[in-house]
């Protein structure tokens, strides 16, 4: 298997030292070692990393963050590391399931689970948004969705927004697409 | 609950002349006199603020007044329902160009480039010159996709007629680093809050083209944000938190103050005093922040509907939402009076106002006296009436909105 490349983005050069060592030992490659400059997004563009892996203490995430936005045809995961006394609020928001991020302290036992669990996560948040683009631009399915939120607008008293999240969240969890959960919602409700 | 073990607050904020009414209800006590223990947080980035308030890592935070409609609303990677019931202040951005920039818009249009009305018609005439020729696009930094920086930016270049999305390129850029940058040629202008404008002037690398006021007088820029959860859970907290910065912000609005509150925030953000004073005494715009004057910390819902607005026209909205509903949702005036009455200030009667409708001052009417206020004029003149989004966004020059308009007509129940 390819080794996975990952860049490290920090101003504190002692600590991704010691973060490039431990990555590499667990068989990683480290493409780059970054503090925040002008060029940031066009050496990490160039790179083409597997992983971007971040201090939450650089204001360089915001620029990140646009890059997703720029470099849309090609987002990269992005994993954070804090501070001890954050990561446990900042876990819990990541495992509510919407983030691509994935934090932790710098102890290199732990890295690999960390990035291992940030790429899964960001590859399925990653198909749910292509999934999605796939059902806006599909007519069909769309009506399918709508169809489903309707019932369980009717059915379970749910607002149009809350209908929509169960469905989504519900497709999320069972890691299949929105509109097949729309369609076996629709047929279930035909039998009921 | 005594003061004593009541739990200490975590108060976010990014190291701007904005953040002044948390430094100074922290400092002289404002927050003490409520009961209320609180740890300042400076956060380097705004997407810190942004997953710190959606973690519960963060009570509230001082942050980009679209920000709480944005995590509401789930534009971005996290969705958190997210509410403000306090403005922080109006205005304090200014729009930035490198020396050259400067120097190319008085080659095309000398007139032009020397008035805050005028710089645009010289920025469009010199975009078109350099397409002609093949020369890259420009290049402006902002701070966050979702800020007043980036709204106050392409709103000045959509009303001179250059498309913000496609004829320029934007860049989110850190404030601290921005006249570096601009130094380095990396950016050929900026918009960003006070005093980094301020800093890049001092510095001989930049020249402020106009301010944000000159884009939109006295618009919205930080409020607090609070995640509605917190704020469930915390009323009488959150209460006295809005009770004391109401009294910070109305500190930190006299004039007598500044040189004070100046020095104070010195000590909290990385600049020099001296850069500081230029936009707190008025020597950038009169009244360049208004933090408690103007009404400066009611949340209008229809500032609220105008960054919705923007959203849409920016292409940051995937799907319609209904405007005016989102805005009350989000900017919670109830709850401003609420804690304003309890302090003894007059609060507006209304929840939203037509924006850019006064050429000149005006009385607000109040549950008081009524307030002054000031105009309130976009650059290009153009009116926004929170009722009439879609017809508002249908005379835009440019608008990249990712649904049909008569999808979000559709969409508008309230």
């Amino acid at each position: 298997m390819e080794k996975l490349r990952v860049a490290l983005v920090d101003e504190k050069t002692e600590r991704s030292s010691d973060l490039e060592a431990a990555l590499v030992a667990e068989g990683y490659e480290v493409v780059a070692r970054l503090a925040g400059s002008a060029d940031l997004l066009a050496q990490l563009h160039g790179l083409a990393p597997d992983v971007v892996i971040v201090d939450m203490q650089s204001p360089d995430r915001d620029v990140l963050e646009d890059m997703q936005r720029i470099y849309r045809e090609e987002p990269r995961p992005i994993v954070m590391f804090v501070d001890e006394s954050d990561s446990e609020s900042i876990r819990a928001a990541v495992s509510a399931g919407v983030s691509a991020y994935v934090v932790d302290g710098l102890k290199s036992r732990s890295v690999q689970p960390i990035i291992e669990a940030a790429i899964a996560r960001f590859r399925a948040f990653q198909a749910l948004r292509s999934e999605l683009e796939a059902a806006r631009s599909s007519l069909e399915e769309r009506k399918l969705v709508e169809r489903a939120k309707g019932v369980l607008m009717k059915r379970r008293g749910l607002g149009e927004q809350e209908a929509y999240d169960l469905l989504r969240k519900t497709a999320m969890n069972r890691g299949c697409k929105l509109a097949d959960v729309a369609r076996q919602l629709i047929h279930a409700a035909e039998l009921l | 609950m005594s003061a004593h073990d009541r739990p200490e607050l975590r108060l976010g904020f990014t190291p701007l002349t904005d953040c002044a009414p948390l430094v100074i209800a922290h400092e002289l006590g404002f927050f003490a006199r409520e009961g209320l223990r609180v740890e300042l947080s400076p956060e380097p980035s705004w997407s810190n603020v942004r997953d710190k308030l959606a973690a519960g890592a963060l009570d509230a935070a001082h942050a980009l007044a679209p920000l709480p409609l944005a995590l509401t609303l789930g534009v971005g990677p996290l969705q958190e329902p997210t509410i403000t019931a306090l403005s922080l202040g109006l205005g304090g951005n200014g729009i930035c160009v490198s020396l050259a920039l400067r120097r190319a818009l008085d080659g095309v249009d000398a007139a032009g480039a020397a008035s805050p009305a005028g710089a645009g018609r010289a920025l469009a005439k010199l975009v078109a010159l350099r397409r002609s020729r093949g020369a890259a696009p420009l290049r402006f930094g902002t701070v966050f996709p979702v800020s007043m920086h980036t709204y106050a930016l392409c709103h000045w270049l959509e009303v001179s007629g250059v498309d913000p999305l496609r004829d320029v390129e934007l860049r989110v850029v850190p404030p601290p680093r921005m006249a570096g940058e601009l130094e380095q040629g990396e950016l050929d202008g900026f918009c960003v809050g006070e005093p980094w404008s301020s800093v890049a002037v001092r510095r001989g690398i930049g020249v402020i083209l106009l301010t944000g006021n000159d884009v939109w007088s006295h618009a919205p820029e930080k409020v607090l944000a609070v995640p509605l959860a917190w704020a469930e859970r915390n009323p009488a907290v959150h209460r006295a938190l809005l009770r004391a910065l109401l009294l910070a912000g109305r500190w930190c609005d006299d004039y007598g103050n500044r040189p004070e509150l100046a020095r104070r925030l010195a000590r909290w953000i990385d600049a020099p005093e001296e850069a500081l004073l230029p936009a707190l005494l008025d020597a950038l715009h009169p009244s360049l922040h208004a933090f408690h004057r103007f009404a400066a910390s009611f949340p209008w819902r229809s500032h609220a509907a105008w960054m919705l607005a923007q959203m849409i026209a920016r292409g940051q909205l995937e799907k319609p939402i209904d405007v005016r509903r989102a805005s009350a949702a989000v900017y919670r005036s109830d709850l401003y009076r609420e804690a304003a009455r309890e302090v003894g200030l007059s609060c507006p009667l209304a929840d939203e106002k037509l924006e850019g409708a006064h050429a000149s001052a005006w009385q607000l009417p109040s549950d008081g006296a009524p307030i002054h206020m000031p105009p309130d004029r976009f650059l290009d003149g153009s009116v926004f009436d929170p009722a009439d989004v879609v017809r508002y966004l249908s005379a835009r020059p440019f608008c990249a909105a990712r649904f049909p308009l008569d999808e979000l007509a559709a969409a508008q129940r309230s």
